[in-house]
């Protein structure tokens, strides 16, 4: 069993900043994490290594510092690494960085063939969620995005049984292998790296591909010029404004839940209770 | 590519996504912006049109003319009666072929995502994922895609300057749903699917309903709880006010690490990201690893009894008050019609 999961390392969000007076992101000091879905990704694929044999490799196309990341899935217990590293690679959309993850997987799987490709739902930088579903059309694979569990999977039948979450419930899709998976958290707890790969890791060195060698990627395709789309703009929004303020010492417990109630019905959430709000609906 | 006459005129696209018949609201929401889009592009040829792909969804057609297509593409093929991502992507990308729509937008849902994702992929194109607002870039005369990204904390605009169409999936609940013209009528033109269920390598075996309280992503109402809930019996009291809501339960992370909870009911930035119109947050000081997770909410009513808690900072109401005191009485109110006990 061979899976490779294709990771991304990002600026942990919930610390960024703003800078108050240029209303730019602060991006210095803001710690870079693996995406954390991709973590769960790692994780189900060490898991079906566990169970069926074989190898797990990780990928991401990112600045040399992104190495730092692959060593952590060595740690979680992946075999090999490979970053993608160029200037040439770089302030790619995801349409061109859909081409240099598919165009990789496609080198890889000459030497190696894939069963399974796993990635997060998406990044918790961009949340756009749709590189895996791009490179699944480049590569064209079977996609299954938001997995929740795998719950059958046969390397030797080709066939798995997935969980996809969607709106209404829970999906169960058969698919055939290969196929890609953009997987939620609950794909797969997080365990304990063991002792011997947390050994290996501190001793490997993911290797390193350019956009040039050892496989050559199309110049048109990547970058800036291989993507379509481009930011005009960048703003912060405006913060959210703390709202209005009661308390109940001062109100009083009835008054205060009033309040509560005739906010609520105007945020239009009590539809189905035919009369829900009190006398001083509209008071606004 | 040849371009005949069907070329010519300015297509503005609308995906209507339906599942066994029910069209999601985001489809009306999206054909209003279409109309206006067209309004705002320089150009006396512009049409919006509908694509609808499904199996017997052909009366939906009639829907979407009433919200301002002109026209509905229809594929309808037993192979379409449940959503699958390659069929429903390789039909769409031939007709975005044969007809180069200038413009094709689809809701932020799990379908919509899943399938526009693959769809600009099949015709390389550009698409702007999840976006809350679009304009004509006046000068330019192309589509102006308005998003938040770094977890909410910057908005960007993103232009598709030269490939077509130029695509956006638009969040659900963020456009207005236009009124329907009563009267209005337009064409279908069928297309075949031209592919075979042989050829389709996933299957779906069934679907299981979301238990209301463990679909906390598209809940309307979230009632959450955090340490202040003083005890697990906290967590009981927070369900029945999410009941006499209509709500789902959600917590902090200090409960799930206290083992008081199921991790799936975590929100925030190592949980779930929620997006209702109405989030309670009871007892909840507020972290901005927690506020993070919320800020989306559409209205946020707080209850603490700390009045320094950071979650006043971005709550739409904030009660400074034991929410062992305020909750029992909010349900009381709720279940008893407010007019009454009031």
């Amino acid at each position: 069993m061979h899976a490779v999961v294709a990771i991304k390392q990002v600026p942990d969000t919930s610390n960024v900043r703003i800078n108050p007076e240029t209303g730019t992101l602060i991006r210095e000091g803001v710690p870079a994490i693996i995406n954390p879905y991709d973590v769960h990704a790692v994780e189900m694929a060490v898991r079906l290594k566990e169970r069926f044999g074989g190898r797990v490799t990780v990928l991401t196309m990112g600045p040399p510092k992104a190495a730092e990341a692959l060593i952590e899935c060595v740690e979680q217990g992946a075999d090999r690494a490979i970053l993608m590293t160029d200037r040439r690679f770089g302030a790619a959309d995801t349409l061109a960085t859909s081409y240099v993850i598919a165009h990789a997987v496609q080198a890889i799987q000459a030497d190696d063939p894939v069963d399974l490709l796993l990635f997060g739902k998406q990044a918790i930088d961009g949340d756009t969620g749709q590189v895996g579903p791009g490179v699944a059309v480049r590569l064209n694979l079977p996609l299954i995005t938001y997995a929740v569990q795998i719950e059958a999977f046969d390397p030797v039948a080709r066939t798995a049984i997935v969980h996809r979450r969607i709106e209404r419930g829970i999906e169960v899709l058969e698919t055939a292998l290969p196929a890609l998976l953009t997987v939620e958290k609950e794909i797969a707890a997080i365990g304990r790296a063991p002792l011997p790969n947390l050994v290996r890791a501190a001793r490997y060195q993911p290797e390193i591909w350019d956009a040039a060698a050892p496989v050559p990627f199309d110049a048109a395709k990547i970058g800036i010029k291989g993507s379509p789309t481009v930011v005009v703009k960048a703003y912060t929004p405006p913060p959210r404004e703390p709202g209005e303020r009661v308390g109940v010492a001062e109100l009083g417990l009835a008054a205060v839940i009033n309040r509560a109630l005739d906010r609520i019905g105007a945020a239009g959430v009590l539809a189905e209770h035919p009369e829900p709000l009190p006398e001083n609906r509209g008071a606004e | 590519m040849r371009t005949g006459p069907e070329a010519e005129a300015r297509r503005v696209w609308v995906l209507i996504e339906q599942e066994e018949g029910m069209v999601h609201p985001v489809s009306w929401e999206l054909l209003g912006t279409a109309r206006r889009l067209a309004t705002e592009l320089d150009s006396a040829s512009v049409v919006v049109e509908a694509i609808l792909l499904g199996h017997a969804v052909g009366p939906i057609a009639q829907e979407a003319f009433r919200y301002g297509a002109s026209r509905v593409h229809l594929i309808d093929d037993p192979v379409l009666a449940v959503y699958r991502n390659l069929p429903y992507a390789a039909a769409i990308s031939r007709l975005v072929r044969t007809y180069r729509p200038e413009i094709f937008l689809i809701g932020a849902t799990a379908l919509g995502r899943d399938l526009a994702s693959a769809i600009a992929t099949r015709v390389e194109t550009g698409l702007t994922a999840d976006c809350t607002e679009l304009r004509i870039d006046p000068k330019l005369q192309i589509l102006a895609a308005t998003r938040p990204t770094f977890g909410g904390n910057l908005m960007a605009t993103i232009h598709c300057r030269t490939d077509r169409p130029q695509m956006a999936s638009v969040r659900p609940r963020v456009l207005p749903v236009p009124e329907p013209l009563p009267q209005a009528t337009g064409a279908v033109v069928r297309a075949p699917l031209g592919i075979s269920e042989e050829e389709v390598p996933v299957r779906r075996l069934r679907l299981i309903p979301a238990p209301r309280r463990l679909n906390l992503e598209h809940a309307d109402v979230v009632v959450a709880g955090g340490r202040g809930l003083g005890g697990p019996d906290g967590l009981t009291l927070l369900e029945e006010l999410a009941d006499a809501l209509g709500g789902v339960v959600g917590v902090s992370r200090p409960l799930v690490d206290a083992g008081w909870i199921a991790a799936d009911h975590q929100v925030g930035q190592t949980g779930k990201t929620v997006r209702p119109k109405l989030y309670v947050a009871a007892g909840i000081s507020g972290a901005v690893q927690h506020r993070v997770g919320v800020s989306n909410a559409d209205f946020i009513l707080a209850i603490n009894t700390d009045p320094q808690a950071p979650i006043f900072q971005i709550a739409d109401l904030g009660i400074v008050g034991d929410l062992h005191e305020v909750i029992p009485e909010l349900i009381k109110q709720l279940r008893e019609g407010a007019g009454h006990g009031a």
